[in-house]
């Protein structure tokens, strides 16, 4: 009777501790940007969602994934300015092609698209730096909308 | 004592060993589960076997009487655009490969083996065991179609006459990027359609053939109906109402809505994309909300009203008329539907992934349609998420009345067979 109390605490203690342990590890990873991240994933939920899927991969052929790919993890103008203009190009990401188009949301303000970018640059096993809402302005402001 | 203590130490292992052991009996209970009939659920008599599997992205298909199967694979990966595998005993073997462009079209009619890249419908003659006989030269029959990056397949089905249809899919959602002064969508004259043209007259442009039936946003499962000698499609409805009209549609209305309609053709018909959507909740053809509807204002009654219509967004990929003996009798000349499954329904669940029976009387859809065969997409998470194992795609017809069905995602290919 009390070997199985045992063992049966010993091996409660365990699962809760592995679980502490990786609730601390999130936490830290995701530390100071936590308030825009979860402003983000609502932007996100609203107007990402429906096309980039709630894990963010996206969908086969038509609507890249988020995930892996240097479109997001990468250079943070190329990708404020793609929130801002859309995109209307065929995009290949891990060779696969992917051909919807993605209409500018440059109706988004500015701590919007940073908190959304950070969202994502942070979400999904993504573990990218977060935008800032400076950032994004510097982007507009040179920002040259595309010809329709 | 000591051995009390060691085997406290010892007991979370144990505890671990006896889970997993657990959770292994339990999926392999699972495999079981799965493993019959395919992982599919089919109605009492039915049974599912996979005759081939791993075969990439596989398409539409056609069955020979000599149980030949030819599959073409979307892409073509080393010239292996079109698969041959032959049957024997429920396996099958890969027999031979060809065509150096992948695709999606592929029928068998009077002695010749179609099939079409996104921009050309090429045709091979058979020897009298449907055999292609030269696979590296095939006549080219139509050139140079409209292919710009959404909607690119271009689906073919044959009439009884000579006639080769062919779809030219909207390269737009809802033409809005095309049209944003409402002045009336510019791409119909060449795409949003189903174009008619000879099927022995070879190099064949837009202007040798006859634009059939427009306004149709895009068409990947079409089939000739031979009992009223007709042609009939299944379209796939625009997407994202909520997305762009928050203020007319809830997110539910943009999962539901519009229907994937089933259109039967004469010549000169308009179904109306992309200026109307048909919304199956209220059995009505409406004004798209890009030309002054809100949901409610009807479409003008110029454009056709679909035959039947299915739940938004399930992506009919392909359309077959039973006409074996095999199957019951309520299943002959009635149509199969092979529903790829949905992506345009997130925040809700995904949904379709499915094939459908919808009966027929006198050549027309009579009475309400059935799922007749599920479980391509795995769990309920998997299906919901979106990510399914399974797609289903192309159809066709055995020589004994068994239904075939690809799926494009893992290249799986279904036999699904009746016994009293």
């Amino acid at each position: 009777m009390n070997i199985k109390k045992y063992g049966l605490l010993l091996m409660l203690f365990c699962f809760f501790y592995s679980g502490l342990h990786a609730q601390t590890k999130k936490n830290t990873t995701h530390s100071g940007s936590a308030a825009s991240i979860a402003r983000g994933k609502i932007v996100y939920a609203n107007i990402c969602l429906a096309c980039h899927m709630a894990d963010g991969g996206g969908v086969q052929n038509m609507n890249p994934p988020l995930t892996q790919t240097t479109y997001v993890l990468g250079n943070k103008t190329a990708l404020i300015k793609i929130v801002l203009n859309g995109f209307k190009e065929d995009v290949e990401i891990n060779g696969q092609t992917y051909s919807n188009n993605m209409t500018p949301h440059s109706d988004l303000k500015d701590q919007q698209i940073a908190d959304v970018l950070t969202y994502v640059r942070k979400s999904f096993g993504n573990k990218a730096g977060a935008i800032s809402m400076v950032e994004v302005k510097k982007v507009r402001a040179a920002n040259v909308a595309p010809a329709k | 004592m000591k051995m009390k203590k060691v085997l406290i130490l010892l007991l979370p292992v144990f505890a671990v060993i006896g889970l997993i052991v657990f959770n292994a009996c339990k999926s392999a209970d699972r495999d079981a589960v799965d493993t019959a009939n395919a992982g599919l659920t089919l109605p009492d008599g039915f049974s599912a076997i996979a005759v081939a599997d791993n075969l990439g992205s596989a398409r539409h298909l056609v069955v020979t009487p000599e149980h030949d199967i030819y599959v073409h694979i979307a892409s073509a990966k080393n010239s292996k655009g079109i698969l041959v595998l032959h049957e024997e005993g429920n396996k099958t073997t890969l027999k031979t490969s060809f065509a150096n462009y992948g695709g999606t079209g592929i029928a068998i009619k009077d002695g010749y083996l179609y099939a079409s890249n996104n921009t050309e419908v090429y045709r091979y003659k058979l020897n009298d065991k449907e055999e292609v006989i030269n696979p590296d030269e095939p006549e080219k029959i139509v050139t140079g179609l409209l292919s710009k990056r959404m909607h690119q397949p271009k689906a073919i089905a044959l009439d009884n006459n000579g006639n080769l249809y062919v779809n030219i899919g909207a390269y737009s959602n809802a033409c809005s990027d095309f049209d944003p002064d409402k002045k009336g969508c510019p791409i119909l004259d060449s795409a949003a359609g189903i174009w008619q043209f000879k099927s022995d007259k070879p190099n064949q442009h837009y202007g040798d053939g006859i634009r059939y039936a427009g306004g149709l946003r895009n068409v990947v499962g079409l089939a000739w109906n031979q009992q009223d000698n007709q042609l009939f499609v299944m379209q796939h409805g625009r997407d994202a109402l909520h997305d762009l009209y928050p203020n007319l549609y809830t997110v539910h209305q943009s999962a539901e809505l519009p229907a994937e309609c089933m259109f039967a053709l004469k010549q000169g018909d308009n179904a109306g994309w992309p200026y109307v959507y048909y919304d199956w909740m209220q059995n009505k053809n409406l004004l798209g909300p890009e030309y002054g509807g809100d949901g409610k204002k009807p479409a003008d009654p110029k454009f056709i009203n679909p035959v039947a219509a299915y739940p938004g967004h399930y992506a009919p990929d392909g359309l077959l008329f039973y006409t074996g003996d095999q199957f019951p009798e309520k299943y002959k000349n009635g149509a199969f539907i092979a529903f790829h499954g949905s992506w345009n329904r997130a925040p809700e669940p995904q949904a379709g992934y499915c094939v459908v029976f919808q009966p027929f009387k006198d050549g027309k859809p009579d009475g309400k349609w059935e799922v007749f065969a599920d479980g391509f997409a795995g769990t309920p998470e998997q299906k919901a998420s979106g990510r399914a194992v399974h797609r289903p795609c192309g159809l066709a017809q055995g020589p004994d009345g068994s239904l075939y069905v690809t799926d494009d995602n893992k290249g799986t290919i279904y036999k699904i067979s009746y016994k009293k």
